[in-house]
């Protein structure tokens, strides 16, 4: 924590780099903390936790699927007492950077959406029953939703549930094998109780997906209840301390009042009756898309930017100049334009972050006020942002392990679990294909009703302003300015083209659905660029709004024009194409850019340093604040199991095969 | 299309049919079980090798790639680098001492280069071997830590001797890296011997089954003969005598970065394969409103997604093919002293091996991604397919690295040409850079008329972005060198600029290999569905690429909009040949390790199987109920 001053035996490579930084480091933590004062609450409460050796993480890189598992649901406990010892409670303050801290390596995350599910779906009967129980543990929840057979496509999912008039139950089935239940965290080996959504149907008429409280397990033996068949699904990429699990269901009965019920309802004459808006069932996704951002996508990106950036400053490769040292490889401008634009997009998603947060704090509150004017506009905020920066933080995360050659491979270097469990993030709360085709089409359907006259949504109206005509800068520097590039990432080119090719398909005899078929591809990529110019918008603004104090602003500017300026270099096509950037122009672009990469370069270090990570929360042999790389990887890698304890491959089959008698075996 | 591949039918018979290879699914099974297992499959195979007496090495290649299923195993670097490296830089006395053991080994070996502090840069690395006259003996050292030596595989457990590189000091004089034949563990025990410590490096990304190792040495002793002398020498009185020709090493590198493009092409092909099958199997979500769901391979999207890999992992696969031939051909020049195509190829092959490999990394990835939350799964067999295949990004030679040798050659041959030289092989088109050097502008200002339907006028097209690429970094490196005075930082200052030069060079001899492979193609089915493969591939390449062929005025805006329009034609003409394209791959399941990918289809059901074998489910209540979860409730 902190200043180099405390922490002695410090690198001198990376301590040199620390004493160059243009800003105040500390100031730059508080502001990303939101104040001085979070610094100070999130810093006691990560003391706390790290000193509790219970919460150590420093052996699961080698444990097993079960005792990775097996950890998960102790700490998951142990957090339970220690959350009554400090006093910090589910709805306080402390509560996101307990879980910040862990990391997520912790079991029972399901059990909170398996709350807030029924809380957000649940009547206020509802919540009264089942929140204080979920809350003590009496019971563990899960969320299941997902089958074997369907994910994203809600609507085609399989279990059903028929209403029973005469035992006033839900009878709930897994039809077939494609329906069965499939990766509900905490559900294989740990809940009691999950959220089963299913086809509804009463008098036989089918009133779509609906979610169910069911239970499960025995609450004495903890066996699967009589028509139940529960299980974990085996070995994932990560996760492997969660119990994903699969779920069958056969004839399994539930009473009418665990249908969740706050907007529609089955009466006891199997009338159906709802409140408010069809898709207010969807709104808990809507919001888990955007409440993962934060500590499963962007931390991350933010962590593997740390190690790849601290261990470029170690790591020295080769010489640049004769008769030299051997020069760091944070010094190589191949190694800057790999890492640089995954720190700035690591800082406009954190900016970005904090603009859906408060976007979605706004609706939530309209909502629960019963008005769904903002629904789709949200959704498709929510939709393209989670697809977004899931794919970006991903393909970042990526490029700061392969940036750290070997060493990124070794698991001690933290990089490769960074990696594969954010990559998960693309695919739970929906494929994002999906995704962005949803956002499409909210985005074609704005696009036509602005060429109608039509109000549209504020975050769109870019949509409808004139098209550009050429770009007016001449000098390395003009693409510089906001003003300048912020003009790239409106044009609608992408858009407009789409929605005219699929008016010219569907004039020309095409069905509407094979049209849309036909143009997705280009319409992903429409809607790309149109979270793309969000996320610069957004840095700029904030941007503007920094205080000048403390060099903040000034390296930020830099960072958002790296963001901006890599982006026009990635998608030159689009750029180039019709004329609205010359040739000559793209190459003063690329000089600006890479001159950028040089500038931030000299703050690289302190940059990682704000986002103020802890030793122990990166968890990482390359990424440690003092630097001290290659000792910490040498005594690490000698408490590996395969170094204490004697592997019996030796005296079966080696010893044999040394000495020759391998027709023994 | 069977025809296009060597035929690998016998071992894989030999080996499938055989109930010694069988075990359990190693998803299932820890890190020291996993290295178990491969011990035991590797012993059983050097056995049954000699018993069915195949010794040719591509056979044994594909034999071993049956017996562990395309995985990494613990005796790899004693068969592919300690053997070879005996034949070919030990002396016949040498080899009389130590090939026969390890031959049969009773020595088994791995080739300790790597150190911690220092990778592909070789001239870094610190571990040293100083001669002593008095004694005739090398004391070998790891001076610092970052000189430990580091990553060589079987060196954690399995090896009793590694060959070691390090820094020669001879009369107090360094003379470079050599090779020198260090024991490590007592014959018999097993045990490291007095000033070595050895171990394995712990848990990694994927070659679970790999004691990937280090190697500690404190005035560690070894005879004089064993430093490997078949080219430079120490004489008992401490003399060096050094090697007549430093240019040897380039065809090892060369046949090595051809089985990297081998490798590129087989990993691309196994994920989709694996990718396609279960798009056709997965139904999804609903195309028209009250019909059945669709395949997901019937969406736009999916088919954007992997046809255009599918592509991209025949290309690799003729170019590994090239490659391999190409060596072939000039190693018998090799051999008779004339290494004057080995510059060449030497720099083709790094920017290959580096542009190959990271294609095949993100397209494994690609394709995990397009199976959705299942391709998470370790069933799916995706996880372990980019886990193994994702080190060959920095083995053998990063790739960065690797592209800016291509690079320094490209250079090399511009300056050539730029003072009236002919270049000739890959590069000749930058002779007609000359013949532009009078107009003022770029060179592929001048008109290319593109057919887009036409391979070869694609290929014209990719040859003309390269050459405008290779002369505006060469530009950039020479105005940097006018600004600057160190050569290294103008270099640096260029690199990024380089590295695109080199891609745009790779890029143009796969698609030009891709289209010359055509015309050898007599069955004209299978002419016609890879030249739409061949035209999807160079399309594609160039839809994401448009700034490059905007920019340098090779394509109007215009043609931009029919190369993308006519990308997705083409998706929509592959798609009936997509499982049939993958068919042809001819994986066996056993292989392919997939439970998304299996030939039959049988997706869901054999998910269900496989995942009731997982160690969680053993019980059907987990131990943690009683230890954690029960006292839990039982308190609050």
């Amino acid at each position: 924590l902190g200043s180099p001053l405390k922490t002695p035996g410090v690198n001198p490579d990376l301590a040199s780099e620390r004493l160059t930084a243009s800003f105040s480091v500390e100031k730059l933590t508080a502001r990303l903390d939101g104040g001085a004062e979070h610094t100070r609450m999130r810093r006691a409460i990560v003391e706390a936790i790290e000193s509790d050796p219970a919460f150590s993480r420093e052996n699961q890189y080698f444990q097993s699927q079960n005792e990775r598992y097996e950890a998960a649901v102790r700490r998951a406990v142990h957090l339970q007492k220690k959350m009554r010892e400090m006093g910090w409670t589910e709805n306080g303050p402390e509560i996101k950077y307990i879980y910040r801290w862990l990391s997520g390596d912790i079991a029972f995350l399901l059990h909170r959406v398996f709350m807030r599910s029924i809380s957000v779906l649940g009547s206020d009967k509802q919540v009264a029953k089942w929140i204080p129980l979920a809350t003590e543990h009496q019971i563990i929840g899960s969320y299941a939703q997902t089958e074997l057979g369907h994910g994203t496509y809600l609507q085609g999912l399989e279990t059903t549930a028929v209403f029973d008039i005469a035992t006033q139950e839900f009878l709930l089935n897994t039809p077939k094998i494609s329906a069965m239940k499939w990766w509900p965290g905490d559900m294989g080996r740990s809940a009691t109780h999950t959220v089963v959504f299913a086809q509804l149907y009463v008098h036989g008429k089918c009133y779509g997906v609906h979610p169910f409280i069911v239970q499960i397990r025995s609450l004495q033996d903890h066996s699967p209840r009589p028509g139940v068949t529960v299980g974990d699904i085996g070995p994932k990429m990560n996760f492997e301390h969660t119990d994903n699990g699969y779920l069958m269901l056969q004839n399994v009965r539930v009473p009418r009042e665990n249908m969740l019920s706050r907007f529609c309802e089955v009466q006891p004459d199997g009338t159906y009756v709802r409140w408010g808006s069809q898709k207010i069932n969807y709104f808990t996704m809507t919001t888990v898309r955007i409440s993962i951002l934060s500590d499963e996508v962007i931390l991350p990106l933010m962590k593997a930017c740390t190690i790849a950036i601290r261990y470029s400053a170690v790591r020295r490769q080769s010489k640049l100049k004769p008769g030299e040292q051997e020069a760091k490889i944070l010094d190589y401008q191949t190694q800057q334009q790999k890492l640089l634009p995954q720190l700035a997009a690591a800082y406009a998603f954190h900016f970005i972050n904090i603009y859906l947060h408060e976007l979605f704090d706004r609706g939530y509150q309209e909502i629960q006020g019963r008005n769904f004017d903002s629904l789709p506009e949200l959704h498709a905020f929510s939709s393209g942002f989670k697809a977004m920066v899931t794919q970006y933080c991903t393909s970042g995360v990526e490029i700061c392990l392969r940036a750290c050659g070997g060493h990124g491979y070794s698991l001690l270097s933290g990089l490769p679990s960074l990696y594969t469990r954010v990559l998960a993030s693309c695919i739970y709360e929906g494929e994002n294909t999906v995704l962005f085709l949803q956002t499409a089409r909210f985005l074609i359907k704005c696009f036509m009703a602005a060429s109608a006259g039509q109000p549209i949504p504020p975050s769109v109206t870019y949509l409808s302003s004139a098209k550009p005509g050429k770009c007016p800068a001449k000098d390395k520097l003009d693409f510089l300015s906001p003003d300048v590039y912020l003009k790239f990432f409106q044009f609608s080119r992408l858009l407009s083209s789409s929605a005219a090719k699929l008016q010219h398909l569907i004039q020309s005899g095409a069905e509407k659905h094979e049209a849309w078929n036909q143009c997705t591809v280009q319409l992903v990529k429409a809607a790309q660029a149109h979270c793309h110019y969000i996320t610069v918008k957004i840095f700029v603004e904030t941007v503007e709004k920094l205080d000048n104090k403390a060099g903040i602003q000034k390296v930020m500017k830099h960072l958002c024009d790296l963001f901006a300026l890599h982006g026009i270099f990635s998608n030159a096509g689009d750029f180039l194409y019709d004329g609205y950037l010359s040739g000559a122009q793209m190459d003063l672009v690329t000089a600006s850019y890479l001159d950028l990469l040089a500038v931030i370069r000299m703050d690289a270090v302190p940059l990682v340093d704000a986002f103020d990570f802890t030793d122990k929360s990166l968890n990482s042999a390359l990424g440690s604040y003092d630097g001290q790389v290659y000792q910490r990887l040498y005594e690490w890698a000698q408490k590996s199991p395969t170094n204490q304890q004697v592997s019996p491959a030796y005296g079966k089959y080696l010893k044999p095969l040394l000495q020759n008698r391998l027709s023994k075996l | 299309v069977r025809f296009l591949f060597s035929s690998a039918l016998s071992p894989e018979a030999l080996v499938i049919n055989d109930p010694d290879f069988q075990h359990e699914d190693l998803n299932f099974l820890s890190r020291s079980q996993r290295y178990e297992q491969a011990i035991r499959k590797s012993s059983l195979m050097v056995m049954k090798l000699r018993e069915h007496g195949i010794a040719d090495p591509d056979e044994i290649y594909w034999f071993k790639s049956f017996v562990h299923r395309g995985r990494p195993e613990p005796l790899d670097l004693h068969l592919g680098m300690f053997l070879p490296t005996l034949l070919t830089q030990a002396t016949p006395e040498q080899q009389d001492r130590f090939f026969m053991p390890a031959w049969n080994l009773e020595i088994i070996g791995t080739y300790a280069q790597t150190e911690m502090g220092h990778g592909t840069h070789l001239r870094g690395l610190e571990t040293t071997a100083t001669y002593d006259p008095a004694t005739q003996e090398f004391i070998l050292n790891s001076p610092t830590v970052t000189s430990i030596k580091w990553w060589p595989g079987g060196l954690g457990k399995t090896s009793n001797h590694a060959i070691v590189l390090a820094q020669l000091y001879t009369q107090g004089q360094c003379k470079g890296l050599h090779a020198f034949i260090v024991p490590i563990r007592q014959l018999g025990t097993h045990e490291p011997l007095p000033g070595i410590t050895v171990g394995d490096i712990g848990p990694k990304f994927g070659y679970d089954e790999m004691d990937n190792g280090y190697l500690k040495m404190d005035n560690f002793r070894i005879p004089r003969e064993n430093m490997l002398m078949k080219y430079a020498q120490v004489e008992p009185d401490g003399t060096y005598v050094k090697p007549l020709n430093d240019k040897l090493t380039y065809g090892t590198m060369v046949f090595i970065r051809s089985i990297i493009v081998g490798d590129s092409a087989r990993s691309l092909s196994r994920a989709c394969t694996i990718a396609i099958r279960y798009s056709a199997v997965r139904h999804q979500s609903e195309l028209k409103a009250g019909e059945p769901e669709p395949q997901i391979l019937d969406y736009q999207t999916q088919q954007y997604k992997l046809f255009p890999l599918l592509a991209t992992a025949y290309a690799f696969h003729f170019v590994g093919a090239y490659i391999k031939d190409t060596y072939r051909r000039i190693s018998g020049d090799i051999i008779e002293g004339d290494l004057s195509e080995l510059p060449e190829l030497h720099a083709l092959t790094a920017g290959l091996k580096a542009f190959t490999s990271w294609t095949a990394n993100a397209g494994i990835e690609e394709c995990r991604m397009a199976c959705g939350g299942h391709g998470y799964s370790r069933c799916s067999g995706l996880p372990d397919i980019y886990v193994t295949f994702t080190p060959s990004c920095t083995y053998e030679g990063e790739n960065t690295v690797m592209m800016l040798q291509t690079a320094r050659f490209l250079v090399k041959s511009y300056t050539q040409v730029s003072s009236g030289q002919r270049v000739t092989g890959m590069v000749s088109y930058l002779n007609d850079l000359s013949r532009q050097r009078i107009q003022p502008q770029h060179v592929a200002a001048r008109p290319v008329t593109v057919r887009i339907n036409d391979p070869i006028s694609l290929v014209e097209a990719y040859k003309a972005r390269a050459a405008r690429l290779v002369e505006a970094a060469a530009k950039n490196l020479q105005a940097e060198l006018n600004h600057r005075k160190s050569k290294e930082d103008a270099w640096n200052r260029t690199s990024v600029d380089l590295v695109r030069a080199s891609e745009a060079h790779c890029h143009y001899v796969i698609v030009k290999l891709f289209t010359a492979k055509l015309s050898e193609i007599s069955n004209a089915a299978v002419r016609a569905v890879m030249t739409e493969l061949c035209l999807l591939y160079a399309l594609y390449g160039i839809s994401k690429n448009t700034g490059d062929f905007l920019q340098a005025g090779i394509l109007t805006d215009t043609q931009v909009n029919q190369v993308n329009q006519h990308v997705k034609e083409l998706l929509a003409i592959i798609r009936p040949n997509a499982v049939a394209l993958v068919d042809s791959f001819d994986f066996h399941d056993v292989h392919l390790g997939s439970v998304l990918g299996r030939y039959d289809g049988n997706v869901y059901e054999n998910m269900f199987e496989w995942a009731k074998k997982s160690p969680l489910n053993k019980t059907e209540v987990h131990e943690s109920f009683h230890k954690h979860l029960k006292p839990m409730q039982a308190k609050l």
